[in-house]
């Protein structure tokens, strides 16, 4: 989470669950947490029953909102306004805890003469390309370091940002002692200043208007909030996909980053951002990643060009002259590429880094789907235990990629939509796909179930916990564990001998599991121990990150969970009872970093290393012993004194000064502005969702310019104010989860007890919406977008209230996500399908939380006609491959003589990865039918006339 | 049956004699509830696990009577679920024994309206000779700049985020040895 490691140096969430119970305030904006981690509410539970004020910001009223002392509804895609307005008030009001962000933030920093803000350049920040729509971000430097740019904005040929993701485990890279600095905050080019003048517009009359929130509600929010915060109070902001699954997501994070850090609340208990993770171990996928962009521990995939060496690839995470515990960046690598080829990684070879394979652009799962569509790049996929013809953005896109596939192994639990899309699909209803024509072989596996295997999830508080196998696996049910593990056993026999070096890396790898029991399964615990890491030369497990070593002495599979196996004892094992320990129960499982439980938990001290209140007391300096102390590890080292003051011309640890807190970031501070990390803008702005009824009130700009698109007939994005055709979608949709449901419903649809617990798919509208519309209670209804046509019962309620948005009203329809056709005991729509892919720029997830639509009375349309529909909705709304495409807003008002195609073309919008303007001609001038023709799913483009179907009138008032 | 038991068996002389005059508990109690005993009273063994479902990690101790789990409790010892579970994390015996369970191999061959049955060896084989090819056909050594790429694009993959960390490393692990880098989970989604 790149907008919690821009802000604070680690993309987890900053504390535990039983710490909610220590704050004074708990905000929680973009979760509906009663309903999606019910058992962890008990703690918010427990804490109004001791008098702590519970706000929930929601667009819904919800399981959450019927217990919180104050429900706000807002209008979703709009919480940047809500937050800024609430900074704006701490900074005008200087309500800040201004010791605290003087000592522990970068507030006082000055940035370069160069930059230009959202106020200079409307609704823009300096850099900005509109040819490859991204940031040059060499302009958002610290003054003195305008030379220090984001390299992969530098080389700025494209929107992507490998690196975004990577800020997991610690903050970008800076120049320490070029730093300058201003006191009294009083110099304009302080980032203090810099925020005041970004955030002056952020005013209780701007949510008003653009939120829906009356001013007198604002007031109480904002006042909740400042004032349970401080020496004596803090406040803690829980915040879950509402937030992520945005095209803007990663910015609103760093929005609420900013107010916890202007409010102290940051390191100190009962305060944090409590970041909840959507499922059992999605922390865990991302710190041991399979994501394209990661190396275990938020290491960055080597790409290409700017890694051409080992040396090469070590500088870039080091940073010249740069603070912090990526100074070791060399030991962490290293270790890694021990444990992955073991003795064959040696110094002389640079531990086989120039055979590891290289990125060099986008190859996340939309761009893969992307390929997939096109054909001829992708012809074999793995499935684990994820079904994306149910569960990913644009259903529709997901299952004609699959159609085009020369194989694919899909392993779960049940025979999932994604296994059985060739024969029962909605596209082979419509015609799009037919079985006999559909070449996908696919493959089967069951897999074992949580309790058929051992293993670690790491949970939404960075927590691993160790599961204890229960029974073994009926049948062909296999682990993970075993597939890979014989996978590449078998595939390393086959081409045993083999003098090919691409096949170097394959039969140098660190292969040897031992096996056991009569499914040959591999340990985990074995696994376990080698991702802890050993010293190599005495073989004994490595007691944390702090022993890794840049020889090659040491091996590490994942620096971060270095300690996890520490004194040989499994420490994610550890079950002490809850009861027998103190709150943060450090005996229970065992947390990243070196079982900490508490982030940045130095802050909890003011600078002389005293607390700063004894009720919020935390973790300080005892002198006598010389060692922090307290109720939480440390997370800092032990020993350093708070009256530490690094050497001139200390880099990495050494550079750390005893008051440097957030000691994963370059500069030891909490970063209010990011001059790196984030790739749309180094302070959080209001922009519109990609789709939108409403024009941007705050500036001209009206979307995101840097967010990412898929330009794919598939893929259409609606027209938004400025440009026609908006009112065809007048309604504004939104998804979300049901307690009794799981993700794409393959845990859950199947179960007997769940599936009469949420027995079908429904749709929640008002009843002014409802009498509009002619929709009746329990009745049938269909919402559509230009994606797809998803059709559900009815449930009208007072739960989603219009809001009155600019002068009219606003009506939002609210779904639940879990449904698909193929399989399960209750069966439904799939209403990702509706879903259109655009990405935020910086982690490239999809915006599932905001889009426009049509919803009308009765059952969909069957068939073919499904698609008749789509078309004549296009057609009427102007949806083309080039609505909702233009980066630059203004350009699109004043275009001096470029076509609006021209302009959404620009940048990497092409159908998946790496797409060259050629390639996209090539594309897009082939001639097709609006609907694809069927038996030929993978076909791509769309006539050309409806590309263009109102090239001159295509702005509102034309 | 004496008088004595009889009057006694009798649940309203109990609620009003004995000590649950709200007739909730021991005083209806049947004959028949009161020779049952708890399905994890009578486990083998209790496996202490943790639920599948979503990232609270609530505790759970999973009950076991002869090679079958026959019952998912919350686990009271855990520091932040306190023996709790949602309906989700309560229903998860059903994710093992459920019906819907898949427990045999099945194969859809090219064109096919049908599944057919493959046995798990056949399956590895043929995944692994596609595998092989799959990543020769996509191999890619250099970009034009001759910037290494020691990559294949033929092959991707999805993982689900109730992967344990283990089954992840080994996935990234072989991936990457493979050359295969077009490796998402659910987290991006
Ligand atoms: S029992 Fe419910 S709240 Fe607990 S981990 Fe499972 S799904 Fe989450």
């Amino acid at each position: 989470m790149p907008g919690l490691g821009a802000s604070f140096g680690r993309g987890g969430a900053t504390s535990d669950l039983q710490d909610l119970g220590n704050a004074d305030v708990i905000v929680i904006q973009g979760s509906n947490m009663a309903e999606c981690h019910p058992v962890g509410f008990q703690w918010v539970m427990e804490a109004k029953a001791r008098g702590t004020k519970v706000i929930h910001i929601d667009p819904r009223f919800t399981r959450t909102s019927a217990l919180a002392d104050t429900y706000v509804p807002i209008r979703t895609g709009t919480d940047i306004v809500l937050l800024g307005a609430i900074i704006n008030r701490v900074l005008t009001q200087e309500r800040d805890f201004r010791e605290y962000v003087l000592a522990y933030t970068n507030a006082s920093w000055l940035v370069s003469e160069d930059f230009q803000g959202t106020e200079d350049l409307d609704g823009l920040f300096s850099g900005f390309d509109s040819e490859t729509r991204s940031y040059d971000t060499k302009s958002w430097q610290y003054a003195g370091a305008e030379h220090h740019g984001d390299e992969q904005e530098e080389t700025a040929d494209s929107q992507e940002s490998e690196s975004g993701h990577s800020l997991g485990a610690g903050g970008a890279a800076v120049d320490h002692e070029s730093i300058q600095r201003d006191d009294t905050l009083q110099d304009p080019r302080t980032v203090w200043q810099v925020m005041k003048r970004h955030f002056a517009r952020y005013t209780p009359e701007m949510v008003q208007e653009v939120c829906g929130i009356p001013t007198d509600l604002f007031d109480e929010i904002a006042e909740a909030w400042i004032s349970n915060s401080g020496r004596e109070k803090t406040g803690v902001l829980v915040y879950s996909v509402g937030w992520t699954q945005r095209g803007t997501g990663v910015q609103y994070i760093r929005a609420g980053a900013i107010l916890q850090l202007l409010l102290g609340n940051m390191g100190r208990p009962g305060g944090g951002v409590m970041a909840l993770r959507g499922h059992a171990s999605i922390q865990g996928s991302t710190d041991i990643p399979t994501l394209y962009n990661l190396l275990p521990g938020y290491l960055q995939m080597p790409h290409a060009e700017r890694h051409r060496s080992l040396a090469e690839y070590i500088d870039s995470i080091k940073g010249a002259n740069q603070k912090g515990f990526w100074g070791n960046a060399d030991a962490y690598t290293i270790s890694l590429l021990k444990a992955y080829f073991g003795d064959a990684a040696t110094a002389e070879n640079d531990y086989l880094f120039d055979a590891m394979p290289k990125i060099n652009g986008d190859h996340g799962t939309y761009g893969q789907v992307m390929d997939m569509i096109e054909g001829g790049k992708i012809f074999g996929y793995f499935l684990l235990g994820q079904n994306p013809a149910v569960g990913s953005a644009n259903g529709r896109a997901q299952r004609l990629g699959m159609a085009n596939l020369d194989w694919m192994v899909v392993r779960d639990l049940v025979m999932i939509e994604s296994a059985t899309f060739w024969k029962d699909a909605p596209e082979v209803e419509t015609g799009e796909i037919v079985p006999e024509e559909c070449r996908t072989e696919v493959f089967f596996l069951p897999a074992a179930s949580h309790v058929e295997k051992e293993g670690t999830f790491t949970q939404t508080q960075r927590l691993l916990q160790w599961r204890e196998k229960a029974v073994e696996a009926p049948g062909d049910c296999t682990s993970e564990l075993w597939f890979f593990y014989h996978l590449g056993r078998r595939m390393r026999e086959k081409l045993a001998g083999s003098t090919d070096p691409r096949d170097r890396l394959l039969l140098d790898v660190a292969w040897d599991y031992p096996v056991h029991g009569e499914k040959q399964e591999p340990s985990s615990e074995d696994v376990l121990r080698e991702i802890n890491g050993y010293d190599r030369s005495t073989g004994d497990l490595l007691p944390g990150y702090t022993a890794l070593k840049a020889d090659g002495s040491t091996s590490s599979g994942c620096w971060i969970y270095s300690g996890v196996y520490a004194d040989d004892v499994n420490q994610a094992a550890r079950r002490k009872p809850g009861r027998e320990q103190s709150l943060h129960a450090h005996e229970w499982g065992w947390a990243w970093p070196m079982n900490r439980r508490v982030l940045y938990n130095r802050a909890s001290a003011d600078p002389d290393g005293k607390p700063w209140s004894e009720r919020k007391a935390l973790v300080w300096w005892d002198e006598a012993q010389g060692r922090w102390v307290g109720d939480d590890i440390p997370d800092f080292e032990a020993t350093k004194a708070p009256s530490y003051r690094p050497p001139k011309g200390a880099t990495g640890v050494e550079a750390i000064a005893g008051d440097d807190p957030f000691i994963m970031q370059s500069d030891g501070k909490g970063w209010l502005y990011a001059p790196k990390g984030v790739v749309d803008g180094p302070l959080p702005a209001h922009y519109e969702p990609a789709e939108s009824p409403f024009r941007n009130t705050v500036y001209t700009q009206q979307q995101n310019p840097a967010r990412e698109l898929y330009t794919n007939h598939l893929n259409e994005v609606h027209p938004s104010p400025p440009e026609r055709g908006s009112d065809v979608f007048p309604f504004v949709w939104v998804t979300s989860r049901l307690t009794e449901h799981h993700t794409a419903g393959g845990m859950s649809r199947y179960l007997p007890y769940l599936a009469e617990l949420q027995p079908a798919l429904f749709m929640e509208v008002s009843p002014e919406l409802a009498a509009q519309q002619g929709l009746e209670h329990l009745g049938w209804a269909h919402v559509i977008t230009a994606r797809a046509v998803v059709e559900a019962r009815v449930m009208v309620t007072d739960r989603l209230a219009p809001l009155r948005i600019q002068d009219r009203v606003v009506h939002q329809i609210w779904m639940p996500y879990h449904w698909g056709g193929g399989g399960g005991l209750t069966t439904g729509d799939v209403v990702n399908d509706l879903a259109h892919l655009t990405l935020d720029p910086n982690v490239h997830i999809q915006e599932f939380k905001a889009g426009t639509c049509d919803v009308q009375p009765g059952r969909r349309p069957r068939g073919g006609e499904v698609l008749d529909l789509i078309d004549a909705y296009r057609v009427r709304g102007a949806v083309t491959m080039s609505s909702g495409a233009v980066a630059v807003t203004a350009e699109l008002l004043d275009p001096q003589g470029k076509s609006r195609v021209e302009q959404a073309m620009a940048g990497a919008t092409g159908t998946g990865t790496g797409h060259s303007a050629a390639e996209m001609e090539k594309v897009l001038s082939v001639r097709h039918d609006v609907r694809s023709r069927p038996g030929q799913p993978q076909q791509n483009g769309v006539d050309p006339a409806v590309l263009d179907a109102h090239p001159d009138t295509s702005l509102e008032g034309n | 049956m004496g008088v004595r038991t009889f009057i006694e068996g009798w649940p309203v002389y109990r609620q009003l004699t004995g000590d649950d005059p709200l007739g909730r508990g021991a005083a209806a109690q049947s004959k028949k509830s009161k020779s049952l005993t708890p399905r994890t009273a009578e486990a083998d063994s209790v496996a202490k696990s943790i639920c599948p479902y979503c990232a609270v990690g609530c505790g759970q101790r999973v009950y076991v009577k002869d090679g079958r789990v026959t019952q998912i409790e919350g686990d009271p010892d855990s520091p932040h679920s306190r023996g709790r579970l949602c309906p989700k994390g309560s229903a998860s015996e059903q994710l093992v024994n459920g019906p819907q369970r898949m427990t045999q191999v099945k194969y859809r061959a090219p064109y096919a309206t049908e599944w057919s049955d493959l046995d798990l060896e056949t399956a590895m084989e043929m995944i692994v000779d596609r595998t092989i090819e799959a990543r020769r056909r996509g191999w890619q050594d250099a970009d034009d700049q001759g910037n290494k790429l020691n990559r294949t694009m033929g092959i991707a993959s999805l993982g689900g985020a109730t992967l344990d960390n283990e089954e992840n490393y080994l996935i990234k692990k072989l991936f990457t040895a493979m050359g295969a880098i077009q490796v998402e989970n659910q987290a991006r989604i």
